[in-house]
């Protein structure tokens, strides 16, 4: 959706170096095929310094793939993966101040955990070392680092793959549904991290097919399906133009389902357990109002439905990719009017 | 900075927790005891019609020349195929490719120090092999003079250094299999296809000599240049053969080498 640079002016002038820096990530028209299969068919997406970037889809949306393609683990059939402005393709050069994992994070089972990140941090030179005792404490695996990492839980191995993406010290930590397959608790354990990782000024990146899992993580999303973007922006901006959805009861159904099906401003009209729902922004429900006393339809009650991400996601993921087309709402609280 | 050095370092301290390398290294250890252990069960004279038979049991410096011997068939190109086909394929199989390869060490860095790491492994199973052999040897037949294949008497000092150069001698069609090995490992992706793989293409070049009408291949085939450090036992030494096997195992480890740094090079890492 958005195709300028990261330094456009749309009002989202939060933070951010000057214009001219590359933003972290910078993903442009990238397509993967394994033969007849389109795992990514063209995508376009901005990171900018200090995002903490959902990247949604269902299962088989390719995020994965396009994470791959972003750590340079798969050459792109097409397009291009700018990291900082480098290009993966062109080595590990690209990848300095980045760090992340794709799937579950990997280690040598027959190794411990500390003599994992050990090896690691020597692939990483530098000062990498160093930061091995405080990773651990990080990830809150300090006292099983003597551990063969083969016996580890699939939580651990998930907290390991984080803190050997801290040795790099990242600026950019890419993700790949970091809490899928944690308890319950582990998943806000995960997401507690990722937060205060954010807040040390790491640019992140995290996918998941979770929606509620990185609402409150994240500034900006992408909404995959298939291969393709089909929503990128704010959180904010997704959650305002879904507009709302009411339901509707009056002294004459059958006619005020004429009138809202002809009313213009008001979208998406259905019928559902003998109610009348219906999409519409404040004015619209004003006129339609208005229009219904006209008719002869009188209101006995309108409610308006709380729409949730969850619902918009499942209407981009599984509808036509029009928000809301296919949501069925969330009940609220149902309020007269 | 991280280099060939840094891979090289932990993929021995690596191979020091695997299995495989004890089987390796433990088949090299074991197999001159138990040759020796038969020649001790077994006195008798006349062994049979190959080389330094006759004196298994009046030198124990015959015993690893014998090792070298039999040990061409599939003893030391499966000891060395264990890790050289077991090297890229166990990242695939533990899926710690993506891992190692979002660190900062370029793929042709890790490439050639695996591929030195395999190659020490390999140099350091035959030599213990050797090295066992000469020892329980000399135990069971004494650390006598020898007969080289010219027939004439090698003393014992200078023998137990022909011993050494023809371990060295062999390291050559060695080094050819650890690049067919290399070449599985990252072809097949999967440590038994490699290694049985391996060996089986170090049996087959040994099928191709016995078949009738296929003898002038002899000389170009690998399994023939195991043989070739016996043209250090003859006097005067004859180098024609150890020179040949040194072109003849390039044409076939370099292709080898070559085609598994290519596929290294450019997979994609889309699996673990
Ligand atoms: N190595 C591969 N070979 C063939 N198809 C693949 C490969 N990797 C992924 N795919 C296919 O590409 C699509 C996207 O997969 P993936 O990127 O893993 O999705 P996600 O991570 O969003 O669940 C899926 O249909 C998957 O089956
Ligand atoms: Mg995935």
């Amino acid at each position: 959706m958005t195709d300028g640079p990261a330094g456009r002016a749309d009002g989202a002038s939060a933070t951010g170096p000057a214009a001219a820096d590359p933003p972290p990530v910078q993903v442009r028209g990238l397509v993967k095929r394994y033969g007849e299969l389109t795992a990514v068919a063209g995508v376009d997406l901005t990171v900018r310094t200090g995002d903490v970037y959902g990247y949604l889809g269902p299962n088989g949306a390719g995020k994965t793939t396009s994470l791959r393609m972003m750590l340079g683990l798969i050459r792109p059939t097409e397009g291009s993966v700018r990291l900082f402005g480098r290009d993966p393709m062109h080595g590990v050069r690209a990848l300095e101040g980045v760090a992340g994992f794709v799937e579950a994070p990997t280690f040598y089972p027959y190794l411990s955990a500390r003599r994992n990140l050990e090896l690691l941090a020597a692939y990483d030179g530098g000062d990498a070392g160093d930061r091995i005792d405080g990773a651990l404490q990080t990830v809150e695996l300090s006292d099983r680092q003597r551990d063969r990492v083969g016996g580890f839980s699939h939580g651990m191995r998930q907290r390991l793959g984080i803190a050997a993406a801290l040795l790099r010290a990242p600026r950019l930590l890419l993700l790949d549904e970091p809490a899928t397959g944690l308890d319950p608790a582990g998943m806000r354990d995960m997401r507690l991290l990722i937060r205060r990782l954010a807040g040390q000024g790491m640019t992140v990146l995290l996918s998941s097919h979770l929606l509620n899992e990185v609402e409150d993580v994240c500034n900006r999303v992408a909404i995959v399906r298939a291969g393709r973007i089909v929503y990128e922006g704010e959180i904010a901006a997704l959650k305002r133009g879904a507009g709302a959805r009411y339901r509707l009861q009056t002294t004459d159904d059958d006619r005020a389902l004429a009138v809202c099906g002809a009313q213009p401003g008001v979208s998406d009209v259905s019928v559902d357990h003998g109610r009348i729902s219906f999409v519409a922004d404040e004015a619209a429900v004003a006129e339609l109002s208005q229009a219904l006393i006209e008719s002869g339809a009188l209101i006995t009650a309108m409610a308006p439905q709380t729409v949730t991400l969850e619902d918009l996601f499942f209407s981009f993921t599984e509808g036509d990719g029009v928000p809301a087309a296919a949501a069925e709402p969330r009940t609220a609280p149902e309020a007269a009017i | 900075m991280p280099g060939i050095g840094t891979v090289y370092r932990w993929e021995l301290f690596k191979l020091r927790y695997q299995k495989r390398t004890y089987l390796g290294l433990g088949a090299s250890v074991i197999v001159p005891i138990l040759f020796v252990v038969a020649i001790h069960l077994h006195h008798q004279h006349g062994r049979g019609d190959f080389a330094f038979s006759d004196y298994l049991d009046r030198s124990g410096l015959a015993v690893p020349l014998v090792i070298l011997l039999f040990g061409a068939v599939w003893l030391f190109p499966l000891i060395t195929a264990l890790v050289a086909g077991d090297i890229f394929a166990s990242e695939d199989h533990n899926g710690t490719l993506k891992t190692i390869l979002t660190r900062s060490l370029e793929r042709w860095q890790l490439f050639v120090g695996k591929a030195l790491a395999a190659s020490t492994y390999a140099v350091a199973a035959i030599l213990l092999c050797g090295t066992v052999a000469v020892v329980a040897g000399s135990i069971q037949s004494g650390f006598n003079s020898l007969q080289s294949l010219s027939g004439t008497v090698v003393s014992a000092p200078k023998a137990l250094e022909l011993v050494y150069v023809s371990l060295i001698v062999y390291l050559i069609p060695i080094a050819a299999i650890v690049c067919i090995g290399l070449l599985l490992s990252a072809v097949t992706r999967n440590s038994a296809a490699a290694v049985v793989g391996t060996l089986m293409v170090s049996l087959l070049i040994q099928l191709l000599g016995i078949l009738p009408g296929l003898g002038g291949l002899a000389p170009y085939l690998l399994s023939t240049q195991f043989n070739a450090w016996q043209g250090l036992l003859r006097t005067p030494i004859d180098w024609t053969p150890i020179v040949r096997a040194i072109w003849v195992c390039a044409l076939y480890g370099a292709p080898s080498l070559g085609a598994a740094f290519l596929v290294f090079l450019r997979r994609d890492v889309a699996g673990g």
